[in-house]
């Protein structure tokens, strides 16, 4: 069982991890910049990262919560890599990395 | 608790002036920043490893792929500026009301959990149980890097004359 103090750290921790995450959405749900699509994305990981090392704590497994995490800062480096090329040849193709104005897939 | 609480509200805030801010390398500069910040709260749960990755990766690396990223694309037009501006604002404007709104909500209505925790096991080394245990992920990590690479060098071919 856990003791109220652990119980009150993880509920804290949890609740700023659930507003970080509404910050990470709304970021990537209200812009058409492509490259602040991909920080709303960045921010979401961010919430990611710190339920797994509040949980890792939780416990008493801050080895394997390790573990993940950097796993998953090895996979967010891939994918922002590979997510900036894409936006650059977009740029190059459309000069605009606006997605209203990229139709060019449109039916 | 105290430092805690101080170390999330500084990262929610700067995790908040990153999605507000209407030039994007200052949007950048708050998500290096939110980094720094939730490495120290990384730090101080116990997970340094963790923590020096987030901030050596997280904080540095990922920042210098933005800003090259930023610096291949131009600027809008001066005349457009303002009207992005107000564009931005009517856009954002409810993302702190939110953000308080859903803090207070969750404060509220949130009960504790009062959970039955499984009794630690396990590896308690990182790098023990990263090459002993997780030996799977490393080899999705250097997968996933190759992928990487490879989408680079695809994304970036210059066509055959």
């Amino acid at each position: 069982m856990m003791t109220p103090e652990l119980s009150q750290v993880f509920w804290l921790y949890s609740i700023f991890a659930a507003l970080l995450f509404i910050t990470g959405l709304y970021c990537v749900l209200a812009t058409f910049n492509l490259i602040r699509v991909l920080v709303g994305v960045e921010i979401l990981i961010k919430a990611a990262t710190l339920l797994i090392i509040v949980c890792g704590q939780l416990t008493g497994r801050q080895a394997l919560a390790q573990a993940i995490v950097i796993t998953l800062i090895v996979i967010e480096v891939v994918i922002m890599v590979a997510a900036g090329g894409v936006i650059l040849c977009l740029y190059k193709h459309n000069h605009s990395i606006d997605t209203r104005k990229l139709k060019n897939l449109k039916g | 608790m105290a430092m805690e609480i101080l170390l999330l509200l500084g990262l929610l805030a700067a995790a908040l002036w990153t999605v507000m801010t209407t030039r994007l390398l200052r949007s950048v500069v708050g998500l290096a920043l939110t980094s720094a910040v939730l490495s120290i709260i990384i730090f101080r749960l116990n997970s340094p490893v963790a923590a020096v990755f987030e901030l050596s990766v997280c904080a540095g690396l990922i920042p210098v792929i933005f800003i090259t990223t930023i610096s291949f694309t131009q600027r809008i037009a001066k005349s457009q500026i303002q009207e992005r501006r107000r564009e931005r604002f009517i856009r954002f404007f409810l993302l702190p009301v939110i953000v308080v709104v859903a803090g207070l909500a969750l404060l509220r209505w949130l009960k504790i959990p009062a959970l039955m925790l499984p009794a630690a096991a396990g590896e308690t080394d990182v790098r023990l149980l990263l090459w002993n245990v997780r030996h799977l992920d490393l080899l999705g990590q250097i997968v996933i890097l190759l992928a990487g690479a490879f989408a680079v060098v695809i994304l970036f071919k210059e066509p055959r004359k």
